[in-house]
């Protein structure tokens, strides 16, 4: 590629006289130019530059060492997650590089923007085998949203503010940067303008309003109305457009996993979680409405169960930015490819003040059934240790269903989708579509940097915590407030689970061995709470809440406690299991 | 892979690819086929008359459904200007093959120079050793005039991917311009 073509505008250039500094300090520069205030990175042989020229910027750029690079990348989507800004992180090449991978992957599915910055041996050295060379280009290019390989000094302020403006714009996602170590200690004139425009890459679909009025129409002939709440509309800081939409025309509202915090939980219209563990009520009305408005959301496999026995009698109207998203999987009667924002504006405007009292009378004798067969035995139980719904219930009343919840993946982070009753845009920060267990941890550690405002509490299981358990040596080092709970069944639970249900019970290597969570605190430095019975359960949950800092609280839970309603694999939404 | 198995009875879409000539992207295209495990039976890149863009030809071997929810997928992509999918009958479209055949088998009596003509075919160079005969057509043709060679005792063959432009009447340098033009970062033309 030609970059003379494609660098800065030269008039802006001008307006800033050029001035001679290395690549590696260029790299820093672009940094503060967007406004990155918190990086993640672990030092290494290729990005040494880089880390030498950060050393003289420390006092306007908090750089987080972490304990492993995939705590960098965690900590990075935990920070874009709370912040909507972009996370980013600093790795060397080779294994450093590799590390980060997951978390790509991770925010490549769940449509985080990052920015992953990661050094390359010197560019004569590129395909040789050199020590500590990976081709980064190829390996990170199923998992970003665009990557590039810089090779020289000049081309370092191009490649950064295509990166920083690709990330976060359209649909968001991750970028990564790969820098050869003599473009990092080459010297060139540096001069830095935002990147505003990309003419392949044109973010903004222009909504189309003929399409709006087919939209207002079905709705306008809908008896049964829902509407399935994603992530796109916390991306697009849709929340009031939604809440008021959903308010004029009375349309109930059901969240995915990452749609949770988009509404308010307490909301009338809120009628719950959709999806593999979701609640009964959106679950089965998927299949009885008579129109689906999805907004922001993708409708991933374990949210539709069996795609071809799903919604098949409801008008679908699909609202969403990526282009890509439509058709995908559910056939949409009437697309709205656009931003969630201006697609629900644009939508009130149309339609009738309307209000659905039957319909959702259907939901609320659900939720009563849900209530009856399963949430009172969850939150009552008659079992000797605790059910992780208890806690999970008992933290977000002592939190007011305030606080920044970052959990892991398993039977622990069903039990936040369920019993956390979220009040707040982007208090939910979880692992969606890859499914990443220890992502909890480290990006928790970016939820408190993120923003400063409330706790950041992970929830995480025993299997999850020992994955990433090293960053208790970051939170350690930082002081970070993060309150970290560890639900601790001695087993990977929601494996275990489906051994029960699926396996005729044949735990194969899902029991753990744990080791004393109590001494690693104490290793580094953590103070330590442990709660073994419910009549402890409370007090401790209030002293772990109040306290300023950093702290570990272990709750051992019930051994073989089974996360329902449940859809199982290949069966129909309506199909969903209530024990 | 030889002839018998590009011979197939799958379905196949072309897709026609615009791209900013970038490095990689090749790898960034054929891996959105290979994630779903979709051949791809050619695949060509080339300049366009507009400076800086690349076309990619592809042919597929899938249905309908996956090779539009394919091509959504490559528009996706960043360095990606447009993306078309066209059946059979949308384009204009030619490959090129080379056979080299022994020139004795030639001299042995045979009247090649039939054989070229009847085949649209023609001569490229006649060696002590070789002679190589180049054919343009669709894959059809260009497998009918191997099996009229092969007797001949094929030295080599190969066959190029498919090249075309689609009937439609839009120029790509306009439309080019028309994703240059479009409002600052808003995607407002409707088939891209």
């Amino acid at each position: 590629m030609n970059i003379s073509k494609l660098t800065t505008d030269p008039a802006q250039n001008a307006s800033r006289p050029a001035e001679r500094i290395s690549g590696a300090e260029a790299v820093i520069r672009c940094l503060l130019r967007e406004e990155v205030t918190t990086i993640f990175g672990y030092p290494g042989g290729a990005i040494m530059p880089v880390y030498d020229a950060l050393h003289g910027y420390l006092d306007r750029l908090n750089h987080v060492l972490v304990c492993h690079e995939q705590g960098a990348v965690h900590a990075a989507q935990g920070y874009a997650r709370v912040s909507n800004g972009v996370g980013v992180c600093l790795a060397t090449s080779g294994p450093g590089a590799t590390n980060l991978i997951t978390g790509i992957a991770d925010a490549m599915l769940d449509s985080t923007a990052l920015v992953c910055i990661t050094g390359q041996v010197g560019s004569g050295l590129l395909g040789t085998d050199a020590f500590q060379e990976i081709d980064m280009i190829g390996i990170s290019m199923p998992v970003t949203k665009w990557n590039y390989q810089v090779t020289r000094a000049e081309e370092i302020p191009f490649a950064l503010a295509r990166a920083f403006y690709i990330a976060r714009t359209g649909r968001p996602g991750p970028v990564l940067i790969d820098i050869t170590k003599d473009a990092q200690f080459a010297e060139f004139d540096f001069a830095y303008a935002p990147c505003t425009r990309i003419r392949s890459y044109l973010p903004y679909p222009q909504l189309d309003p003929a399409r709006v009025d087919e939209a207002a129409a079905l709705i306008a002939s809908a008896k049964k109305p829902m509407m399935l709440v994603g992530q796109g509309v916390i991306l697009s800081d849709a929340q009031e457009e939604l809440i008021s939409f959903a308010e004029k025309s009375g349309i109930p509202m059901a969240c995915t996993l990452l749609g949770l915090s988009a509404v308010p939980a307490d909301h009338p219209l809120y009628v719950g979680y959709l999806g593999m563990h979701g609640n009964y009520g959106p679950n089965v009305k998927t299949n009885e409405c008579d129109l689906l408005i999805a907004v922001g959301m993708r409708f991933d496999d374990r949210v539709t169960g069996d795609l071809s026995r799903y919604a098949k009698q409801a008008k679908v109207i699909h609202i969403e930015i990526d282009p890509a998203e439509i058709d995908k999987n559910v056939k949409a009667d009437v697309p709205l490819i656009s931003d969630a924002k201006a697609a629900l504006t644009a939508l009130s405007a149309k339609v009738h003040a309307g209000a659905y009292p039957d319909w959702l009378a259907e939901f609320h004798a659900c939720d009563a059934i849900e209530e009856e067969k399963v949430t009172r035995k969850d939150l009552a139980p008659d079992t000797p240790l605790v059910k992780m719904a208890e806690v999970i219930h008992l933290l977000s009343e002592i939190t007011e269903g305030s606080a920044v919840v970052v959990s892991d993946v398993g039977q622990h982070q069903m039990a936040v989708s369920r019993y956390y009753a979220f009040r707040a845009k982007r208090h939910n920060v979880t692992s969606g579509g890859l499914g990443t267990m220890g992502f909890a941890l480290p990006a928790a550690m970016g939820a408190s940097l993120g923003q400063s405002k409330l706790p950041s509490v992970a929830v995480i299981g025993d299997g999850g915590f020992q994955m990433t358990i090293q960053e208790l040596g970051t939170i350690c080092r930082y002081n970070l407030d993060v309150k970290i709970m560890v639900l601790n069944n001695s087993f990977l639970g929601m494996v275990r689970q489906w051994q029960q249900l699926f396996f005729e019970k044949r735990y194969s290597f899902t029991e753990m061995q744990n080791p004393d969570f109590g001494l690693i605190a104490q290793g580094y430095g953590i103070p330590f709470l442990r709660v073994a019975q419910r009549s402890d359960l409370a007090a401790t949950m209030h002293d772990f809440i109040s306290r300023k800092g950093p702290v570990l609280l272990e709750v051992v839970v019930e051994k073989e406690e089974n996360v329902f309603p449940m859809v199982a694999t290949g069966a129909s939404v309506s199909e969903i299991r209530l024990e | 892979m030889n002839t018998e198995t590009l011979m197939n009875t799958e379905p196949q879409y072309t897709l026609s690819v615009l791209t900013e000539d970038r490095a990689g992207l090749l790898n960034n295209i054929t891996l959105i086929f290979s994630r779903r495990k979709i051949n791809l039976s050619s695949l060509n890149v080339s300049s366009t008359e507009v400076p800086g863009i690349s076309r990619f030809t592809i042919v597929a071997e899938c249905t309908r459904d996956r090779a539009d929810k394919v091509c959504a997928q490559i528009r996706k992509l960043v360095d990606v200007a447009g993306a078309f999918v066209y059946e059979d009958h949308e384009i204009y479209y030619q490959e090129i093959a080379l056979y080299k055949i022994p020139t004795d088998a030639v001299l042995n009596g045979q009247n090649l120079e039939n054989i070229v003509r009847n085949n649209g075919a023609r001569i490229l160079c006649v060696e002590a050793h070789h002679i190589v005969i180049e054919k343009t057509g669709h894959k059809e043709e260009t497998h009918a005039l191997y099996e009229i060679l092969e007797p001949f005792g094929l030295l080599e063959f190969v066959r190029s991917g498919r090249v075309a432009v689609s009937k439609s009447l839009r120029r790509t340098e306009a439309y080019i311009k028309e994703l240059e033009e479009s409002n600052s970062n808003v995607l407002s033309i409707k088939n891209y």
